[in-house]
């Protein structure tokens, strides 16, 4: 046979790239389910970091079925949606959105010490890619608990450090209400001050446009959640 | 490669004398993402070395049928089928670390070293060999890759593998770690020593 025909070039290739189709075909559906399964692991891992609890690999979803009490979806009036899926909903598209079509989860964490936590989901851009993260409040609504951030591909030593716990430490105990207004924490550069009265921490040096992107990310996702977390603290001061 | 070399020449060649990023100077660019922290790395290698060894018998068992003109097409499908599915196991089975080394896996796609070798040799060499050249290459490269990522990872962060090594006396003392080593011209440079040890070494290898 000529191996330089076209008719021959032409069934190679054909052949080749079905094998190959075929081949990557089987990887993908065999272990989608694991990988799936593992995708939900670490995002329950990365929510319980937010309360610092952090679960040794195989007890994450013992550790979240035990924490985690509560899941549900609020809309930016602060209303319980109904049938939603908190855990599925893909905060990544609903930032897209318009505040009031979208859907806001909110995970309630019960700790080990008997303490309520709220847990809200963010999502941003940081300089290189995607952003994102979690922030705990006590159940006053406005103090932060813990806070957990995670990159994509963040400069290493730079604007990855967002996802060290000394950045992410320095939100513990800020309030999200000043004055009974409701202000997210702004992210300055070492050493300076928010134009604002809002609570501030310091950003990654070297790291500005991750830093701002950090601050950029608290604004836009949390400024929905005002009043779902103005009912909460007036429920908590009763 | 019409000559008949050695199993164990071509294994153990690419690790020094013809090593494929200090002396061919291919790979280059992989060496400057992965290489400012030691633990991506080690992984980054370790890939390569599979990717690099199955590319290499895949290739070398169909050597003889595939068409001439198409056979960098076929190279390539070959290679990039191979890097998804590393990527897909690496999702399944070591989740954390192909969370940290992202977009880089398909990046060894564009490896100059993956082309080079299925060019070079595979086309022209029997399954066994090409496999041990594989693992050879794959080996010569990661040895390059860890090198620079221990130095770059020591200096830049004062860790290694995520652990401090320096010790808080130090920067009592008023040591600063280098800024510059994490960032990717550093990777040349430290590369660029690496080569410069390397020659001076190896006499035979010096340009006149």
């Amino acid at each position: 046979m000529n191996k330089q025909s076209n008719t021959y070039t032409l069934i190679y290739i054909i052949i080749l790239v079905v094998v190959t189709g075929a081949a990557l075909a089987f990887t993908s559906i065999s272990l989608k389910d694991r990988q799936q399964a593992n995708a939900d692991a670490d995002k329950m891992r990365q929510i319980l970091a937010s309360v610092k609890i952090y679960p040794a690999s195989d007890a994450i979803i013992s550790d979240y079925n035990k924490y985690v009490v509560e899941s549900y979806a609020v809309n930016d009036e602060g209303q319980h949606i109904d049938g939603v899926d908190a855990f599925g909903v893909n905060v990544a598209q609903e930032i897209k959105k318009a505040d009031s079509s979208r859907e806001l989860p909110v995970y309630v964490c019960r700790t080990a010490d008997g303490a309520l936590k709220y847990i809200l989901p963010m999502y941003g851009a940081g300089l290189w890619g995607p952003i994102w993260g979690y922030v705990s409040l006590d159940a006053d609504g406005s103090t932060v608990y813990g806070a957990y951030f995670a990159h994509q591909g963040e400069t290493p030593g730079l604007g990855a450090e967002i996802e060290k716990p000394a950045f992410s430490d320095q939100f513990a105990g800020k309030q999200l209400f000043k004055n009974g207004e409701f202000m997210p924490i702004a992210v300055v550069k070492a050493g300076q001050k928010p134009q604002g009265d809002e609570d501030y921490v310091d950003g990654v040096s070297g790291g500005t446009i991750t830093s701002k992107g950090v601050g950029a990310m608290i604004d836009n996702c949390l400024k929905p959640y005002a009043r779902f977390l103005e009912s909460v603290r007036a429920n908590s001061q009763k | 490669m019409a000559e008949k070399v050695s199993s164990r020449s071509v294994l153990f060649n690419p690790f020094s004398k013809n090593n494929p990023v200090i002396v061919q100077i291919l790979g280059i660019c992989s060496v400057l993402a992965v290489t400012a922290k030691l633990e991506p790395a080690i992984v980054m290698g370790l890939s390569v070395i599979v990717v690099l060894a199955f590319s290499n018998v895949i290739i070398s068992l169909i050597r003889n049928t595939i068409p001439v003109n198409i056979r960098i097409i076929v190279q390539l499908v070959v290679v990039a089928g191979l890097v998804v599915i590393v990527s897909q196991l690496l999702q399944a089975y070591a989740y954390d670390v192909s969370k940290q080394l992202s977009v880089f896996i398909g990046l060894i796609i564009t490896n100059c070293i993956l082309m080079g070798r299925l060019e070079a040799f595979a086309m022209a060499n029997k399954p066994w060999p090409s496999f041990l050249d594989g693992i050879g290459n794959g080996i010569g490269y990661a040895m390059i890759l860890i090198i620079t990522g221990f130095f770059r990872e020591l200096l830049g962060s004062g860790t290694l593998l995520g652990f401090q090594v320096v010790p808080d006396a130090f920067y009592e003392a008023g040591y600063v770690n280098n800024g510059l080593m994490i960032l990717p011209p550093m990777a040349l440079i430290v590369v660029a020593c690496i080569i410069w040890v390397h020659r001076s070494y190896n006499k035979d290898l010096q340009e006149q």
